[in-house]
């Protein structure tokens, strides 16, 4: 092979392999990809039946309620509007009533979101970052004071 | 000097005479602590004024080429090292004796805490973190200053010099932002706890793992700038910094993995691998550190792949930056987030631009003078490693873009949306399966001109072994999942492939098994290490596949029920009882574990509870036989009375993680490879200067 079929070759694998990732990339982030919704913003522009997304806000005061085999319901509030939220599972360590949260899944046909997977925190000081965001939009924490529901 | 007000006139209250006895004691105690206390904190102070020296004078001596401006380097980053080693060993002091007037152990301690706690909780937070990265990349200059092997004095003070810069910037960024000597006045009674999932034997070694890994690529960082600013690479620069590579990458394979089995039996979730973008940060600098490795082998057999090395130094060690950066700023929404205040990082930002940018700068400013390698055959050992080079870039690429991809988007239109697994499964794995179907073959590549039916008919064996047994495998997992046998399949490929090198190397036709033994023996510790940790890949591919056969089950138990688990294994809950640990109370449910109808353990879950961070953690049960594990976790009490749990049967999941030491074991039979002994005595460098001089092995 001479020194220039070499270097082709060279380059032309480096582009196959790379046009080959970034074809995957492109690919999974159609289908991947979830978006953070606050309850305000569903509220605000509604939301289709069946779209997964990540809602996120604090656990509403007196609304958990369990059912036998492991059925959760509580409501996921920022202030500005709540929602109903389902989730049959186990729940993690830190979740309580006026904590932040933040579940993933979809609203069916009767506007309840239906989690299945709640996420779990490390420390109960951190607020999820989005969850602070979406309750900065509503007024109801300000950024230096502690999160609500650490005490 | 300010020393604690602790008399009981000072506050004005009265406070009750037992009280008063307890603290006069702490008193008596703490003078000479204080005074030690605010020593450490000096320290630190000094050894910045000491990394100054450090970075100015030997670099002005490779300027001037003054050997004695030079030779300046090497005392002064061991003077670093003795400093900040001083004020680690104070900061654990305070930890360990609770002198709660310190905010770091007030905030992170509790004088109930069990000791090796109070240790491991120096660096279970930010600043003490901070101190023990900088104490790692302090140690690192002290190493390059004290090893013995041959490097040109020029190469080493340049090399001693960035470190010294790279120093700099992490002590300024610690004392002005993040000091752990910073003192509350009037000193609390008793601290706020460590968080308690931090409480654990895995978080004694993990960091200071995943640290030596992050901040050894400091070194082959430093290499790599002084080599541009000297405007000279060459083989003995590549057998210089592969050593520091290998020693980094194996720490870092062990940081990673013990934070892997960390998190699988702490967190309670049974998983061992989230995509979570904390946990991308320690794998980005992984996978280009593996790249390294590799193209370091071809810098030095075969002189070519130069600037492309310097390039991928550079950004291993940027990686390492940026993950330092994403992990302490808090820009990342993240399961591993610990409370962090963003006005940090500002400053990381800041470390960041300076040294990626400014090294990359000088990359394109200098980089073209460095000579250029040749070009080579691509069926050959260098075009192997080529391939390697490039599907790890490829694969890091990815996982750099669905890291960053959240925040650019939210940067940019505001959005705010989260890259899970799904997206990583579905780029990473692809990219890394035809890399991993492809490294026994370049493993048994000849260098400068290979050829295919050679290779094919060298691994003839190794494929059909592999075959049969994923045939058999699929056979008798009938109905399972598909990927499984298939996965399996591929590492019994990596490893049978792996270890053909071996044999073929010293078994040869009519020759008995003793001479073959002697032979193998004689091989060169690179070779066996590069088999040892090419069967670690294929151990660790086989657990990742068998976790598609693993199962979970949710189900509420009262005692006496005996629930069915997976594979052969049931449980049966035995009891639910209180306990008061040190620190915790807990529930504990007491389980007996089945195989068919044998009892064959006892294993104890439980609900922790620490009222001092008012803060629950799930404790998780794990049966080991053989490779597999059973897996309990606790879950909630029912309303009706019964117990919810969380049952896994994990098959082969051990291999994971036994994959990987021997991943970190192969790099360590690598590291002690003759040709770069580090810190070998004088001696046996002249001997091997004398009988080594021949061409490196020549394979």
């Amino acid at each position: 092979m001479t020194r220039k079929q070499r270097r082709l070759t060279l380059i032309g694998v480096t582009g196959a392999v790379l046009a080959i990732s970034l074809g995957l990339v492109l690919f999974a982030m159609r289908d991947t990809i979830v978006f953070f919704r606050a309850p305000s913003d569903i509220a605000a522009q509604g939301v289709d039946e069946g779209v997964r997304f990540r809602l996120g806000g604090l656990v509403e005061d007196g609304s958990i309620r369990r059912e036998t085999g492991q059925i959760h319901y509580f409501r996921v509030t920022d202030g500005g509007a709540s929602i109903e939220v389902r989730y049959q599972g186990l729940l993690p360590d830190l979740f309580r009533e006026g904590q932040g949260v933040v579940t993933e899944g979809a609203v069916d046909g009767s506007g309840l979101f239906r989690a299945d997977t709640v996420l779990a925190r490390h420390d109960e000081n951190y607020m999820p970052r989005e969850v602070a965001d979406a309750l900065k939009a509503q007024g109801l924490w300000q950024h230096g004071d502690p999160a609500p529901g650490t005490q | 000097m300010r020393s604690r007000r602790r008399g009981s006139g000072s506050t004005g209250i009265r406070r009750p005479a037992r009280n008063e006895r307890i603290r006069g004691r702490a008193d008596g105690i703490g003078r000479g602590g204080q005074l030690l206390i605010e020593a450490g904190h000096f320290a630190l102070a000094l050894a910045l004024g000491l990394s100054v020296i450090q970075m100015v004078v030997p670099f002005w001596g490779a300027r001037t080429n003054d050997p004695v401006l030079m030779g300046v380097g090497a005392p002064a980053a061991i003077g670093v090292f003795a400093l900040v080693l001083f004020s680690f060993g104070v900061l654990t002091y305070a930890y360990v004796t609770s002198d709660f007037s310190l905010m770091n152990v007030y905030a992170n301690s509790h004088s109930q805490k069990p000791m090796i706690y109070k240790v491991t909780g120096v660096w279970g937070n930010h600043e003490g973190s901070m101190l023990l990265w900088i104490l790692i990349l302090a140690l690192f200059g002290a190493l390059v200053a004290i090893a013995r092997n041959a490097v040109p004095p020029k190469l080493r003070a340049n090399t001693i010099a960035v470190q010294g810069s790279v120093t700099i910037a992490f002590l300024l960024f610690m004392l002005l932002t993040s000091n752990p000597f910073e003192r509350i006045d009037p000193a609390p009674f008793e601290g706020r706890d460590l968080n308690p999932i931090l409480q654990d034997i895995g978080l004694a070694i993990h960091p200071p793992l995943l640290y030596i890994g992050y901040v050894g690529f400091s070194i082959t960082f430093a290499f790599a700038m002084a080599a541009l600013i000297e405007g000279k690479i060459d083989a003995v620069w590549a057998r210089a910094v592969r050593p520091w590579t290998l020693g980094a990458w194996l720490f870092l394979t062990l940081g990673i993995s013990m934070g892997s089995y960390w998190a699988y039996y702490e967190l309670g979730w049974g998983g061992w691998w989230f995509w979570d973008p904390v946990e991308n940060a320690s794998l980005l600098p992984w996978i280009l550190g593996t790249a390294l490795i590799h193209s370091t082998v071809v810098m030095e057999k075969r002189d070519a792949l130069k600037i492309w090395t310097i390039l991928l130094a550079i950004l291993t060690f940027s990686l390492s930056l940026m993950g330092t950066f994403l992990v302490r700023s808090g820009v990342l929404t993240s399961v591993h987030a610990f409370a962090v205040d963003p006005d940090r990082g500002v400053y990381i930002l800041a470390i960041l631009v300076f040294f990626i940018g400014g090294s990359l700068a000088l990359f394109a400013w200098r980089a073209p003078l460095l000579r250029q390698g040749g070009i080579f055959a691509p069926v050959s050992r260098e075009g192997a490693l080529v391939v390697n080079n490039l599907f790890l870039a490829t694969a890091c690429a990815t996982v750099l873009i669905g890291t960053l991809y959240p925040l650019a988007l939210e940067a940019v239109t505001g959005a705010k949306i989260s890259v899970g697994p799904p997206f990583f499964n579905a780029t990473f794995v692809p990219l890394m399966v035809p890399l991993l179907l492809l490294l026994p073959f370049g493993q048994v590549m000849a260098w400068k001109r290979g050829d295919m039916n050679g290779v094919a008919q060298r691994l003839a064996g190794a494929i059909l072994i592999s075959v049969v047994l994923t045939v058999i495998i699929y056979g008798f997992t009938y109905g399972g999942p598909v990927a499984a046998p298939l996965g399996v399949g591929l590492g019994i490929f990596l490893i049978v492939g792996s270890f053909n090198e071996i044999v073929t190397r010293s078994f040869t036709s009519g020759s008995g098994f003793r001479d073959a033994m002697r032979k193998a023996r004689g091989l060169p510790r690179s070779t066996w290490g590069t088999v040892t940790a090419h069967a670690g890949v294929g151990v660790m591919v086989i657990g990742i596949a068998a976790t598609a056969w693993s199962t979970e089950r949710i189900v509420t138990m009262r005692p006496g029920d005996v629930q069915h688990v997976g594979g052969a294994y049931s449980v049966r809950l035995d009891s639910v009882f209180p306990r008061t640990g040190p620190n915790f109370q807990e529930d504990v449910a007491r389980m007996t574990v089945f195989r068919g109808d044998r009892a064959i353990g006892q294993e104890e879950t439980s609900k922790r509870f620490f009222p001092a961070r008012n803060m629950p953690t799930t404790q998780a049960g794990l049966h080991t036989v053989g490779f597999s594990q059973v897996y309990l976790s606790f879950g909630e009490p029912q309303p009706d009375g019964s117990l919810g749990l969380r049952l896994y049967y994990k098959p082969l999941i051990l291999l994971i993680w036994i994959g990987t030491l021997f991943m970190g074991l192969g790099a360590g039979i690598a590291m002690s490879d003759r040709r770069f002994r580090v810190g070998a005595p004088v001696r046996a460098k002249r001997d091997e200067s004398a009988s080594g001089t021949a061409p490196a092995p020549a394979e």
